[in-house]
């Protein structure tokens, strides 16, 4: 089944629930969003997700990826693209460097690699870049950047941890669009999480509100411990 | 509410008369002597020593030196030591990072590491040497399976490529670039960026090697360049696991140093300079390999190699770091074991009798230099722990950009090795009449206390919310009472933890002991050098256990009294 | 010539009580100084020794001893040429040295020392400068009353009964007895006085004419004399401990190696030092000692005051103090020390004799007549020369 679905999610960090018996599928092409106030869990979930979440939660749970379950797998064979909302772009690496570190193995030579990093730099009107340090890059050019970076490396789906977060109005737009068509155009299921009605809006999928499960924040257990 | 304003003003607006004072006064007192010393090596090396007779600039030293017996094969074993241990303990601490970076078990290694940077250099070597010696403890161990009767005649200490040095160094250095690297993991983002690479498909040793190591390597640049400079110029260590005919380049000039033949001053003085250009050169070469190294990786590092789930490295750096705790501690306990023993023969595994008996008949000559230490410690980080506090107070009511201060000419002790400018120092306080007093000890122990207090607290100091004060100011109280119950109380652990590293790193102290204390201080590290040569392993390993002994005591105490002190503060205990 | 006697007589009579009175003078400058005694500190026991005759001048002449440990004694000698080259010639930062031999000559020649001051000391006259000239020429130097007399010393060597049967007794022999026993034999590295005195010992014995030795050295062919003795050390070279590419850093670290079973025989500077060790539980209950047919090197070791010296008058009184019959007689006890003392018995009063008298004999400790016979030092000048020349040949 192609797509991205996850069932049956369990989420709590010490001893504090934050997702109970969640299912959710995303569809290729589709944008899913999921919004709630911060603490809620939403950024957890994307952690959950890449395999990167923090030891002090505990997650259990299937992840279904085009039918492959890959929730045992290390961050890096889950083929998971994500995008924050710092572009964390690596400040040692030149734009193009940062492009070519996310191109596969398989494509061979360096001419060739570099010609597939120009490329996606003409995508996105970014022509002539490759050798800037990235620190020179306007935030919307950085945007651009971290998601071309992101493709590049091939993901079967993609998430999107509020990543318009730190731009401007006019901005956000463009990148938003930006991003969205590009999204689309690669058939990846998509899922994005914001607290910005709007992002939903255009992103215009189906809309998940955290907490989800009926839900407070339940505090199971002593209230009085500190998080680990 | 004016009053307190105007307040306001004065803290952060105009600097206080005596604290403005204190950053010159600090530069004049350490940094003073430091280039007098260079001044009062580098003349002699060229002639110049009018106290002997040197009146005329001259290449005399020089030609003395070059012909030397002994010199190239001492200046091997101070490049194969010095070089093989800083290459090892940067891999032994990039492969712990690349394997373990985020897992549990990392911080636990780091919790485990802080003790054992603590112990004094001399110690770690003094133990390793029971430890690993043809007569020693792992040998003993061996011996019924290898059927030795008598010791293997095998060079395992004091070998003459400096292998034995070079192992107790990595013991010792590795533990302080791991947690210089933690320090400098979140300056990095270190997380971030890994947890990215590693969306982009990659293994986790290769994003941290692709990702996190060149933004770590920039911050800890000045730390490794540290411990190139000090496993280059290494005397109290290379003394007990170094080569000994000739040994190491800084013992070997000590050693002209103390000739009774004055005229081999001027040779000392050039083998000093010597030295301090080896160490120049060989921080310059590893800044050209660095370069060499970052241009060489570009297409590794763009293209686009994956790397697997890094079991084989996980492995290794396990073994690593089995290998590290393992010597570090089986030294620790081959100390404590010869201190109490009774007769203990080659092979036994253990020695006929346990008792404190050794101790008791030791104590009255192990009190006296434990003493002197204890002192010389204690006055000499306090002395550096007010100058750091004061210079850091001002800076941060000047609202000075931390580093760009003279106060990171401070660092320059740590660079510039001891035997390099310590003799002009010695000249400096023989003609103050400094010399062997506790003035002169005390000072010269502060050359080098001071920059490790300033590193301990610089980043803690710095990072203090300003707001507090501003919010006490604003309620009208003065600024001095600010400083010492607000600010100063906030910043008790690290203030302690501060102290403690000065404590420990005059406790370690060698030469300038040596140098300054014209002989009449003896420190536990003095007695335990004098009598590692063939003394009675009792003694020796009583006075290396005390010499570690005494640093972790300070650390425990630096640590329990904030603990107790804000048992009830949850936030004063988070961290830090 | 009577008339010379008589003179003599009167001047002994009017010295006497001057010299009391001084003598009472000086304890009484000496009371309440502190003074820096520079001794070689690698030997515990002569570190717990000195730690009390600390404690006596404390409690009888109220003068606090600080020991300061040296690694060889040539640091102090350093350190007083440079006080005198720095225009130090008061209030200089040592008191007292232990010394003897190079290191008194190269302080002597440069007019570093204070003194004559031996005479005035009133246990002197205990001394047996008679039956040990040792104790007023020092490695052919005469004293000339600039350093007071400490310690008889005499060279002898360790072995382990249970691994050796028979000791070779000279030093062909032993070159014989290395070759057939590859790895089990070393010696400490000169300038160490143990490894110098060894080297000296090779040197005595293979030397075409000894009697040369006894002259300053620029008066021979250096070369030639000493021929045989590098001759003689590269012979046996392949053959030592860790094939003579490292050396022990002292004699307490050769019977560590002796203890340890990585070597067969040790070397020391004092007869008693084997039983010591053993009744120490440094050393196994089997180890003896030999001396070679042709015998060894004795001498004396001494105290001396540096010329610019800040507290001469305590320096002298605990000069005179380590010459005390108590003193020297809990030194000869082979469970303090066992260094031999410089007195003439005969001279002692009956109970002081007893002290001595009552004196174990240790288990390794050869008897007197067998310590013989005593072949003196070589003048001072030849040492520095063989160090230099050793340690081109060995550490490069």
């Amino acid at each position: 089944m192609p797509g991205l679905q996850i069932e049956n999610l369990h989420l709590s960090v010490g001893g504090r629930v934050l997702l109970a018996r969640f299912s959710l599928t995303v569809g290729p092409g589709e944008v899913t969003t999921v919004m709630g106030p911060s603490g809620c869990g939403k950024s957890s979930l994307l952690s959950w997700l890449c395999g990167t979440i923090e030891p002090a939660f505990r997650a259990s749970g299937q992840i279904w990826l085009d039918g492959v379950p890959i929730a045992g797998l290390p961050p890096e064979r889950r083929r998971l693209g994500i995008l924050f909302q710092d572009d964390l772009l690596f400040p040692h690496l030149s734009v193009g460097e940062n492009l070519a570190f996310a191109l596969p193995r398989w494509i061979r030579g360096r001419r060739h690699r570099w010609a597939r990093v120009e490329a996606a730099l003409r995508e996105a009107d970014l022509a002539g870049f490759a050798g800037r340090d990235p620190a020179t890059l306007s935030g919307g050019q950085r945007a651009r950047v971290a998601l071309m970076r992101t493709l590049l490396a091939e993901p079967r789906a993609l998430l999107l941890d509020e990543p318009f977060g730190g731009l401007d109005r006019e901005l956000r737009q463009r990148v938003r669009r930006f991003v969205f068509d590009h999204a689309r155009w690669a058939a990846l299921p998509t899922l994005l999480v914001t607290h910005d009605p709007a992002d939903a809006e255009v992103a215009g999928g189906a809309v998940v509100e955290f907490p989800n499960f009926g839900a407070k924040l339940l505090p199971l257990r002593n209230s009085g411990r500190r998080p680990a | 509410m004016a009053a307190a304003l105007q307040q306001l003003a004065a803290y952060t607006g105009r600097r206080s008369a005596w604290l403005g004072w204190l950053p010159p006064l600090t530069l004049l007192v350490f940094l003073g002597p430091i280039a007098a010393g260079l001044l009062g090596t580098v003349l002699p090396a060229f002639g110049y020593l009018p106290a002997l007779g040197g009146e005329r600039l001259s290449l005399e030293p020089w030609h003395q030196l070059a012909s030397a017996p002994g010199l190239g094969r001492a200046l091997r074993a101070t490049l194969i030591s010095g070089f093989l241990s800083t290459v090892l303990a940067l891999a032994l601490t990039v492969l712990v990072f690349a394997a373990g970076h985020g897992t549990l078990a990392l911080g636990r290694v780091k919790r485990a590491m802080t003790p054992l940077l603590a112990v004094p250099h001399l110690a770690t070597a003094v133990g390793l040497a029971f430890l690993i010696a043809p007569s020693g403890w792992l040998a003993r161990l061996a011996a019924p399976w290898a059927g030795w009767r008598t010791p293997p005649d095998v060079a395992v200490v004091q070998d003459s490529l400096g292998l034995a040095l070079a192992l107790g160094l990595i013991l010792k250095e590795t533990p302080f670039l791991v947690l210089m690297t933690f320090g400098a993991l979140g300056q990095a983002r270190a997380d971030d960026h890994l947890r990215l690479a590693r969306t982009l498909g990659y293994g986790p040793v290769q994003a941290w090697l692709k990702i996190v190591l060149p933004l770590v390597y920039a911050q800890i640049r000045l730390p490794v360049y540290a411990v190139l400079a000090y496993s280059l110029s290494v005397v109290d260590m290379a003394i007990v696991l170094g080569p000994t005919t000739p040994p190491p380049l800084a013992p070997l000039v000590l050693r002209w140093f103390n000739d009774s033949d004055l005229s081999m001053r001027f040779q000392a003085a050039a083998g000093a300079c010597l030295q301090l250009v080896l160490v120049a050169l060989a921080i310059g070469l590893w800044r050209i390999a660095e370069s060499v190294f970052g241009w060489l990786a570009r297409p590794w590092l763009c293209g686009g190699g994956r790397g697997g789930s890094g079991f084989l490295p996980g492995v290794a750096a396990w073994i690593g770091l089995a290998l590290l705790f393992g010597l570090s501690l089986g030294s620790l306990l081959g100390l404590a074991t010869w201190s109490l023993a009774g007769r203990w023969r080659f092979p036994e595994r253990w020695p006929e009798q346990l008792s404190a008996e050794p101790w008791l008949e030791h104590a009255g000559r192990l009190l006296g230099p434990a003493w002197t230490t204890l002192v010389a410690g204690a006055i000499s980080a306090l002395v550096a722990l007010a100058l750091v506090t004061g210079c850091l107070e001002n800076e941060s009511r000047r609202q000075r950009p931390p580093g760009l201060g003279a106060l990171t000419l401070l660092y320059l002790p740590l660079l510039a090795p001891q035997i390099g400018f310590l003799f002009g120092v010695q000249v400096l306080l023989v003609w103050a009449r400094l010399d062997g007093s506790w003035l002169g000890l005390i000072w010269s122990h502060l050359l080098f206390v001071l920059p490790y207090v300033f590193l301990a607290l610089a980043d803690p100091y710095r990072s203090l919310d300003p707001r507090y004060a501003r919010s006490a100011l604003a309620l009208g109280k003065p600024p001095w009472l600010v400083w010492t119950r607000i600010k100063l109380v906030m910043l008790l652990r690290p203030l302690l933890v501060a102290l403690a590293v000065g404590f420990a790193v005059s406790v370690a102290q060698y030469l300038p002991t040596l140098f300054a204390g014209g002989g009449r201080f003896a420190t536990l590290t003095t007695e335990a050098l004098g009598l590692s040569a063939g003394g009675d392993r009792r003694v020796v390993g009583q006075l290396a256990l005390m010499l570690a002994a005494l640093p972790l005591l300070g650390f425990g105490i630096a640590l329990a009294v904030p603990a107790w002190r804000f048992r009830r503060r949850r936030a004063m205990r988070a961290g830090g | 010539m009577l008339r010379a006697l008589f003179a003599l007589a009167f001047c002994a009579l009017a010295a006497g009580p001057a010299a009391a009175d001084s003598w009472t003078d000086t304890l009484t400058e000496a009371r309440g100084q502190t003074i820096y005694w520079n001794a070689w500190g690698g030997d515990e026991q002569i570190n717990a020794y000195i730690a009390w005759v600390g404690q006596q001048v404390q409690a009888r002449f109220g003068i606090q001893l600080n020991h300061v440990k040296l690694t060889d004694t040539a640091e102090a000698v350093a350190r007083v040429v440079a006080e005198k080259a720095a225009g130090r010639t008061e209030g200089g930062s040592i008191d007292l040295i232990w010394l003897n031999g190079e290191n008194f000559a190269a302080l002597k020649s440069q007019n570093l020392l204070y003194g004559p001051f031996v005479r005035r000391l009133p246990n002197f006259g205990y001394v047996d400068v008679t039956g040990k000239p040792t104790t007023v020429v020092d490695f052919t130097i005469p004293t000339d009353g600039l350093e007071a007399p400490w310690g008889m010393a005499q060279f002898v060597f360790l072995y382990d009964t249970a691994s050796v049967a028979e000791p070779p007794r000279s030093i062909q022999a032993l070159l014989e007895w290395a070759k057939a026993h590859p790895g089990r034999f070393t010696y400490p590295a000169p300038p160490d006085f143990i490894g110098s005195t060894f080297l000296k010992h090779v040197l005595l014995e293979l030397a075409a004419d000894p009697k040369v030795l006894q002259e300053p050295a620029d008066k021979a062919d250096f070369a030639a004399v000493t021929a045989p003795l590098w001759h003689w050390l590269e012979a046996i070279r392949p053959n030592l401990w860790r094939k003579g590419a490292i050396f022990p850093a002292s004699g307490p670290a050769l019977h560590q190696l002796l203890d340890d079973g990585e070597v067969d025989f040790s070397m020391a500077f004092n007869p008693a030092e084997a039983s010591n060790l053993i009744q120490a539980g440094h050393l196994p209950a089997s180890v003896r000692t030999f001396i070679l047919k042709a015998g060894t090197i004795g001498n004396t070791h001494f105290v001396a005051i540096p010329f610019n010296a800040a507290h001469k008058p305590a320096a002298m009184v605990v000069a005179d103090f380590l010459m005390s019959p108590e003193a020297q007689a809990h030194k000869q006890d082979p469970r303090v020390w066992g260094d031999g003392t410089v007195l003439d018995l005969k001279a002692l009063d009956p109970a002081d004799r007893a002290r001595f008298e009552a004196l174990p004999q240790g288990v390794a400790t050869l008897p007197p007549d067998q310590l013989v016979p005593v072949r003196p030092e070589p003048h001072p000048s030849w040492m520095p020369e063989i160090e230099a020349e050793w340690l081109r040949r060995f550490s490069s």
